[in-house]
């Protein structure tokens, strides 16, 4: 069935396309073939056993991708049952990759994904070093089919919340990190002295030291949540230290060091609509996006609320509002993340060879007003149907219908 | 368009006393009241008053906006005399006077100021450290003794962000740990060093309840209730002992015979609220819980003002429109908790097509800020769907219908002469997801312009250690 669907022929006509890596096309075609963008532009020839969608009037853009949040990884926030988010054992769980945890018939995916957020990041929360976080598109009917990358980073805190775990100092926070790469260093040196026992005990198990050695020859990003300036500042010291790539995940008061986030080259995932302070980020506000934009850093928006993943593109609007070119959130939300996370060969544009994800809007896909008429993930169309739609039908007219 | 019953509803129940509608009188220093006086009223207790003052402000004239009054119309290049606090015209030409300060309103769009019915400012403030975590009384599952402007706190630096995005007033209220969690503030939300300042004079007070899962989760290993009917068993065991306490009360207050029955907070709030002195205010989820609590204000004859997150209501919208009872609800919040399981986005507006009085509410110190943000949103998904909402209807969810809610509908929540001078100029449309709140006037005073940093009021909290927000915040 899939190869079916796979081998359809899709030409989405007339519509203004976004392609994100290049200026807007008015009055051009979208041609998907085989899951993947044929040819996108005004003198695209539509072969005959093309279906064809009539998009004049709309705005065609790629499928927008949050960078945040635990979309697959729950299901309702206070059923503990139905979190797979976290590793309640361990302050150092490297090895957690939160692959196994996804659940592909979640309600939220198709919640979601009907209004035009086609692929996000499913992070591990909490402690010091939470886990492996893994992108997925937004349909399939396994996990690897779900899976675009895995992993995508390494996701630490360097925050409050955390620092419990090591003591009660976001100094300690540092140090124990520092110790962990420390030691996994040396386990990647020495594994044969480690399980013939001949070495010391080390700061963490085998399994998570040996998962940061990827991390640590360059391979696979740290991606460190990280808010208070002085936080986003170890931050970029212990990733120049041992040379880590590094994305920074929140970054509330990164405003205050724009020019040192981008003397380092270390892309920012930010959420526009935080600015409530806490002793965490008393800097925190609304146009945090936009000045880090403005001084050059790359930045992706993250809707770290999973129920409202489908809220992003108010996101974008919001960080519009504060001060980021509209062009500037459309990339924010597509060809940056898709940067940042590795995948950008595949995803985050519409061009000759990416994956299609496309989606047709009625209008500006931040504006309220706009709705989203047609979905495509890996060239499929999806129905525009939820649990949330059913409830919807059932109810509209009261009785109910049963 | 829905008629304008609800002012003489109010009227006619007496809720907006003399005082409520001239808020800007001065209230006089109250002289300790004799012990008569004193246990003869029970809510407005004459040693916690409101010693809210207008504050004098020159005239003000807003020109060649668009004008959103929340009463049916939208005037296109039309004007907004405020003036001493009041509303004095709106229209299409409006005659301004000489020393009326003129705001140029080209671009601009103009609402009634916005109303919270559903806030935790002040009693859960920002930095949100356990210091400051006072909305929860979670002692014990009934505690109508608690007032929420016993825990505000005036300096939560949320509160001006909070007015930044046009909030003019809130309800306040104690969170929903407990069956019965004590009163609720409706505040006036202009900077002030105490709560008494910020307290809209003659605003009646809320008794916040709260169904399902809360109660249960906070009480079920410390004695109870740990079940929804152990909680419908909860609010009946009090309010039956309330019913006893008013008799006794209402007999003592005719006759004076005798020493007056000893007095009791707890059943004091509550007999108010079977007096019809004070409105309920019910944090209840699912439908089938709703139609539980209406059962219960019918057997204690009271009503309930609003069902408040409601995320079910439109599966018995009919029921609540027949019951004349509001839903103050989310956009699109869901699935945080089992209970909120099934929201939909379309969920004001099914109420507003089943003839019933939804509102857009927060809940949140984030969501408050951009209330008309999430109105759009629900009128949006609505119109979508293919419910002819109106684009006064969503204006009216988040103003004059939460007026209504706090019984303050002929006070606030309308662009219309008379009015309280609570007015918002955006920079465009309040349903753009690009347009911001340029200037909020409350009770006639500018306490918020983007564009000026001399009105960007910051609490003694920000003060050295939040840095400055510069003109664009």
């Amino acid at each position: 069935m899939i190869a079916v669907l796979l081998a359809q022929t899709i030409a989405i006509t007339g519509g203004t396309v976004y392609p994100v890596s290049g200026p807007k096309i008015a009055n051009a075609t979208v041609l998907i073939r085989d899951g993947t963008v044929a040819a996108v532009g005004t003198s695209v020839t539509v072969p005959a056993d093309a279906k064809r969608i009539d998009a004049a009037g709309k705005w065609v853009t790629p499928g927008l991708i949050d960078g945040g949040g635990q979309m697959g990884l729950v299901e309702i926030g206070a059923v503990r049952g139905t979190r797979e988010g976290a590793l309640a054992s361990d302050s150092v769980a490297a090895a957690f990759n939160v692959a196994e945890g996804l659940n592909p018939a979640s309600t939220l995916v198709p919640i979601t994904r009907i209004e035009g957020v086609t692929t996000a990041l499913a992070t591990p929360e909490e402690h010091l070093i939470s886990g492996q976080a893994v992108l997925i598109d937004l349909d399939g009917g396994t996990v690897e089919e779900m899976l675009v990358k895995s992993p995508v980073g390494v996701v630490a805190r360097l925050n409050e919340d955390v620092k419990e775990e090591v003591g009660g100092s976001r100094a300690g926070l540092a140090q124990r990190l520092r110790r962990v790469f420390n030691d996994a260093l040396e386990y990647g040196r020495r594994k044969t002295d480690y399980s013939h026992g001949q070495m010391q005990r080390l700061s963490a198990a085998a399994a998570d030291l040996d998962a940061l050695l990827p991390l640590l020859r360059g391979e696979v990003p740290l991606i460190a949540v990280a808010n208070r300036k002085s936080d986003i500042e170890t931050a970029l010291r212990i990733a120049r230290e041992y040379k880590v790539k590094l994305i920074l995940a929140g970054a509330a008061e990164g405003w205050q060091m724009a020019g040192k986030i981008t003397a380092a080259g270390v892309p920012v995932l930010v959420e526009p609509l935080d600015n409530i302070p806490t002793y965490d980020a008393l800097g925190i506000r609304y146009e945090n996006a936009a000045l880090l934009a403005r001084a050059g850093v790359k930045v992706a928006l993250m809707e770290t609320d999973t129920h409202n993943a489908r809220n992003l593109r108010q996101q974008a609007g919001n960080a519009v509002s504060y001060g980021m070119s509209w062009d500037q959130a459309l990339r924010a939300v597509t060809l940056s993340p898709a940067e940042m996370f590795g995948v950008a060969d595949r995803y985050g544009s519409l061009e000759p060879g990416k994956i299609a994800n496309v989606v047709v809007w009625s209008g500006d896909p931040f504006e309220f007003t706009t709705g989203v008429e047609h979905v495509f993930i890996r060239g499929k169309e999806m129905p525009l149907t939820s649990r949330q739609t059913e409830l919807f039908e059932r109810y509209k007219t009261l009785p109910p219908k049963y | 368009m829905r008629p304008l019953v609800y002012l003489t509803l109010v009227l006619s129940t007496g809720c907006a006393s003399a005082g409520a509608r001239q808020p800007s009188t001065p209230a006089p220093v109250q002289a300790p009241a004799s012990q008569a006086a004193a246990e003869s009223m029970s809510v407005d207790r004459a040693q916690y008053p409101s010693t809210y003052r207008r504050h004098p402000n020159p005239p003000v004239l807003i020109r060649n906006a668009t004008i959103m009054t929340a009463t049916g119309q939208e005037i296109r290049n039309g004007s907004v005399l405020l003036k001493d606090g009041r509303i004095v015209a709106v229209g299409e030409k409006v005659d301004a006077p000489a020393d009326a300060g003129v705001v140029d309103g080209t671009g601009k769009y103009v609402t009634p100021g916005l109303i919270d019915d559903h806030s935790h400012l002040g009693v859960y403030a920002a930095p949100g450290t356990e210091a400051e975590s006072d909305g929860n009384e979670a002692t014990t599952p009934v505690t109508a003794e608690v007032w929420a402007e016993h825990s505000f706190w005036p300096q939560d630096p949320q509160i001006p962000l909070a007015i930044a995005g046009g909030i003019t007033t809130i309800q306040a209220l104690p969170g929903s740990a407990n069956l019965i969690g004590g009163r609720s503030a409706i505040l006036k939300l202009v900077p002030a060093r105490t709560v008494q300042e910020m307290k809209f004079p003659g605003a009646r007070y809320g008794l916040k309840m709260a169904c399902g899962e809360n109660p249960k989760r906070v009480y079920g290993r410390r004695g109870g209730p740990s079940t929804r009917m152990g909680n419908m068993a909860g609010y009946r065991s009090a309010f039956t002992q309330a019913e006893t306490y008013r008799r006794r009360w209402d007999i003592w207050r005719k006759d004076h015979k005798g020493d007056p029955p000893e007095r009791n907070l707890r059943l004091e709030t509550l007999a108010e609220v079977l007096r019809g002195n004070m409105y309920v205010q019910n944090h209840c989820y699912r439908a089938d819980e709703m139609a539980q609590m209406v059962d219960l204000a019918h057997e204690f004859g009271f009503k309930i003002r609003s069902f408040h997150h409601a995320v079910e209501s439109y599966k018995i919208a009919d029921l609540l429109a027949k019951e004349g009872t509001s839903v103050s609800v989310w956009a699109d919040w869901w699935g945080f908790k089992e209970e909120a399981m099934d929201g939909i986005q379309q969920n004001a507006a099914l109420n507003q097509q089943a003839g019933g009085r939804p509102l857009i509410h927060s809940d949140s110190p984030s969501g408050i800020q951009r209330l008309n943000q999430e109105a759009a949103k629900a009128m949006y998904a609505g119109l979508r769907a293919g419910i002819p909402i109106t684009r006064d209807q969503a204006l009216r969810w988040i103003t004059v219908n939460p007026a209504w809610t706090l019984g303050l509908d002929s006070i606030v929540g309308t662009l219309e002469p008379g009015k309280m001078a609570d007015v918002v100029v955006w920079s465009g449309d309040p349903f753009s997801v690009y347009s911001k709140a340029v200037q909020v006037y409350n009770d006639g005073w500018l306490v918020y312009d983007r564009n000026d940093a001399a009105h960007q009021p910051r609490s003694d909290f920000e003060l050295g250690q939040v840095p400055a927000p510069g003109s664009d915040r």
